[in-house]
């Protein structure tokens, strides 16, 4: 074994964490020029690192991989720490809906760059008609007491499928007057090239999210109401079931372009550092808002008691399943972001054995802790991924396997040593709740008045 | 008339836990329902409170049924459950427990004077405001219930056992507070095993066995009916 590819390796882990530690830090500055200067430059630090100068780039090409790798999969645990660390709910169905984002975004995508627009269409008008047909569903229901879930399940789901209808009606419509400006691959047409096919790239993610999360609107509706356990062996199902969709996309799904297991390949590569970014950014900005309101203190709360959580007034399975689907919103657009730096989606990715490394992850980094996830994202996917696979490779072309050996070996000494998670409850920089920050204040200043001042300032 | 429950027949199963009990709390007044382990009293303000639904009865609050309301609606009418055992959110801060009790309400400026209402009536929550509601003692966090269930600003707050497992001098810290909450404006539903105490601060009072309400009528009256006397008073 090389020492020096394991202290560069473990130098580079280190780099990362002070990194995601700054932005964190810079993000949580009062000034907002600050804010946007510092992010700004955080985001330049790795463009620079990935821009190849004449040959020389500051991270190779599997550095990159794993980069990318550890931002989606950044996304899709916050998520999950959302749903299980802060609100409670064991699921394991979190990489199954990180599937649904990516096939969904990489089909949008796909289709447009070969001269079809009706993937854009349908999802499109999709998901706006479904989130209507919910809302007004839900409006209509909010008016009679005591439905049976089943009951209001049949509601929303004919309702969706009415709406899914439409749409594809409505896309075959709509298609005739997209299709002549989208060109071929091989000659690309005005909207699916330059600024065009990046504006249909964001809303594609934007749209695969959406998808994703009204998907899961209707998976947790009538399941969340089973409690704990069975909620976690449903969404365990439920990963499986979407898995079994991915190999027979071709067949029992009218998606030939998915290709069934052989795999989805040509898939445009339109992930850049900066959509990765962008997209990382707006998950942590819209996780930790959500999580210091006072949503977020009642998804908490719900966690620690739900009788007391009614008794303040909270609707207990309203804000289970209002934390379900944005978990799953948040794994919809990591698949989505995925899907487009990789290029291509196999079944296998989304294999639910799979689906534990998220699980892993929140655990290692500590329930309820977005901090602990995201550098335990990062940090897994370097370590594990990055480092050790290398590690083992020189062993034996079979010896990466053992990694399967030494996550779960790694996991229960964690498990056993630091039950809280690698990071405890510590949050960093912009995570921090603003009462810490206020406590801070108020001990160098009188606390009068002070209080409702700093609550605005961290909002 | 602020609460009228009228002929409340409530099951665990098949247990019959109330057995038809009526009784009602006029604006303003502290009333108290005694009654030996078991004889129901939790279960009465959990009905109240929406958080256990009667199988036949009527449960009026300002008029109006609420016997169906779920127990999510029921806050936003006024009433507030401060539970037995506190039940409060142990990893949440003191301050973030309170704001957990003002979650229905909206306006800021008005969530703020509720808890400094609160800080008033409690000065030692404001001392630890950024303590974990876990590790504050068992007095502290009954303080801590009690204000979170102010903090919903009702019109009638619920107590169940607020005296439970306090040292002598905090119940009587308790109970005095509870005095001065009432007397700026909070009708108060108090369930006690200690009788004596609960008596000395209330209007009126129920008496409460296996699911009936077997005595009523003005607190020193109950205190010195020689029944209620033997057997909770302990004289
Ligand atoms: N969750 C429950 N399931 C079944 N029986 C219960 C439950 N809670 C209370 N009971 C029964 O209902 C009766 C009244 O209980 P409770 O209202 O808690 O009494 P108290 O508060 O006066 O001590 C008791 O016999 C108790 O055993
Ligand atoms: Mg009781």
């Amino acid at each position: 074994m090389e020492v020096g590819f394991l202290l560069g390796s473990l130098l580079k882990i280190a780099l990362l964490l002070g990194y995601l530690y700054g932005l964190l830090r810079v993000m949580g500055h009062p000034k907002l020029w600050v804010k946007a200067l510092g992010v700004l430059a955080a985001f330049a630090v790795i463009q620079v690192a990935l821009t190849d100068f004449n040959g020389f780039k500051l991270l190779n090409a599997f550095d990159q991989g794993l980069l990318f790798q550890a931002a989606t999969m950044t996304m899709v645990a916050l998520g999950l720490n959302l749903i299980y660390g802060f609100n409670g709910q064991f699921s394991l169905g979190q990489w199954g809906f990180y599937g649904i984002g990516a096939y969904c975004a990489a089909d949008i995508t796909y289709r447009w760059v070969n001269g079809d627009a009706r993937g854009f269409l349908v999802v499109g008008i999709g998901i706006i008609l479904g989130g209507l047909a919910i809302w007004g569903i839900g409006a209509f229901l909010k008016r009679y007491r005591g439905i049976p879930v089943l009951s209001s399940f049949t509601f929303y789901i004919l309702g969706v499928v009415a709406a899914g209808f439409l749409a594809v009606k409505l896309g075959a419509l709509l298609n005739p007057l997209f299709a002549p400006l989208l060109g071929t691959p091989a000659n690309p047409g005005p909207l699916a090239s330059g600024l065009a096919l990046q504006v249909v790239f964001f809303f594609a993610v934007i749209f695969a999210g959406a998808f994703t999360a009204e998907i899961s609107f209707l998976f947790g509706l009538p399941v969340l109401s089973l409690g704990s356990d069975y909620f976690g062996i449903a969404t365990l199902g439920f990963a499986i079931v979407i898995n079994t969709l991915m190999v027979n996309s071709d067949t029992i799904l009218p998606f030939p372009e998915m290709k069934g297991g052989r795999g989805m390949i040509g898939i445009p590569k339109l992930t850049t550092w900066f959509w990765a970014f962008f997209f990382l950014l707006v998950v942590i900005i819209l996780m930790r808002n959500l999580i210091h309101s006072s949503t977020g203190r009642a998804i908490m709360s719900v966690r620690e008691d739900e009788t007391a959580s009614r008794a303040m007034g909270i609707n207990v399975a309203e804000n289970k399943l209002l934390t379900f689907v944005v978990g799953c919103f948040f794994a919809g657009i990591g698949g989505a972001v995925y899907a487009h730096y990789i290029g291509f989606l196999s079944p296998g990715t989304f294999d639910f054995l799979v689906g534990f490394n998220p699980l892993i992850i929140v655990v290692f980094g500590g329930l309820g802790s977005m901090t602990g996830t995201i550098a335990a994202s990062f940090g897994w996917v370097f370590f594990l991924e990055g480092l050790l696979r290398v590690l083992l490779s020189q062993m034996g072309t079979e010896a990466p396997t053992w990694r399967y050996v030494l996550y779960p070996i790694t996991l229960l000494l964690l498990i056993l040593i630091r039950p809280q998670g690698l990071l405890g409850n510590v949050e960093w920089g912009f995570l921090k709740s603003v009462k810490v920050a206020s406590r801070q204040k108020e001990a160098g200043t009188p606390p009068t008045g002070d209080a409702p001042q700093s609550i605005q300032e961290g909002a | 008339m602020l609460l009228e429950v009228d002929n409340l027949n409530v099951y665990y199963g098949a247990i019959h836990a109330l057995q038809g009990v009526s009784f009602n709390v006029e604006e303003g007044e502290i009333v108290t329902l005694i009654g030996a382990n078991g004889a129901g009293k939790s279960t009465t303000l959990r009905t109240i409170s929406g958080l256990l639904q009667p199988r036949t009865g009527s449960i009026k609050f300002k008029g109006k049924e609420i016997s169906t309301t779920p127990a999510e609606q029921i806050v936003r009418l006024g009433i507030s459950q401060v539970p037995e055992g506190r039940k409060i959110f142990a990893p949440l801060t003191v301050r973030e427990n309170l704001m957990m009790g003002a979650y229905t309400r909206t306006d800021k400026n008005e969530i703020e004077q509720s808890m400094q209402l609160v800080f008033s009536s409690f000065p030692r929550l404001k001392e630890r405001i950024d303590q974990l509601g876990g590790t504050l003692s068992g007095g502290e966090q009954q303080m801590l219930a009690t204000g979170r269930g102010l903090m919903s600003k009702p019109s009638l707050l619920l107590l169940d056992e607020p005296s439970m497992g306090l040292s002598p001098i905090l119940v009587e810290e308790i109970f005095r507070i509870i005095q001065e909450i009432n007397k700026q404006g909070t009708t108060i539903l108090l369930v006690e095993q200690n009788a004596l105490m609960a008596l000395s601060i209330s209007h009126r009072a129920y008496v409460l066995e296996t699911g009936r309400i077997v005595l009523s009528g003005d607190a020193h009256e109950v205190a010195e009916n020689p029944q209620v006397k033997s057997a909770y008073l302990g004289v």
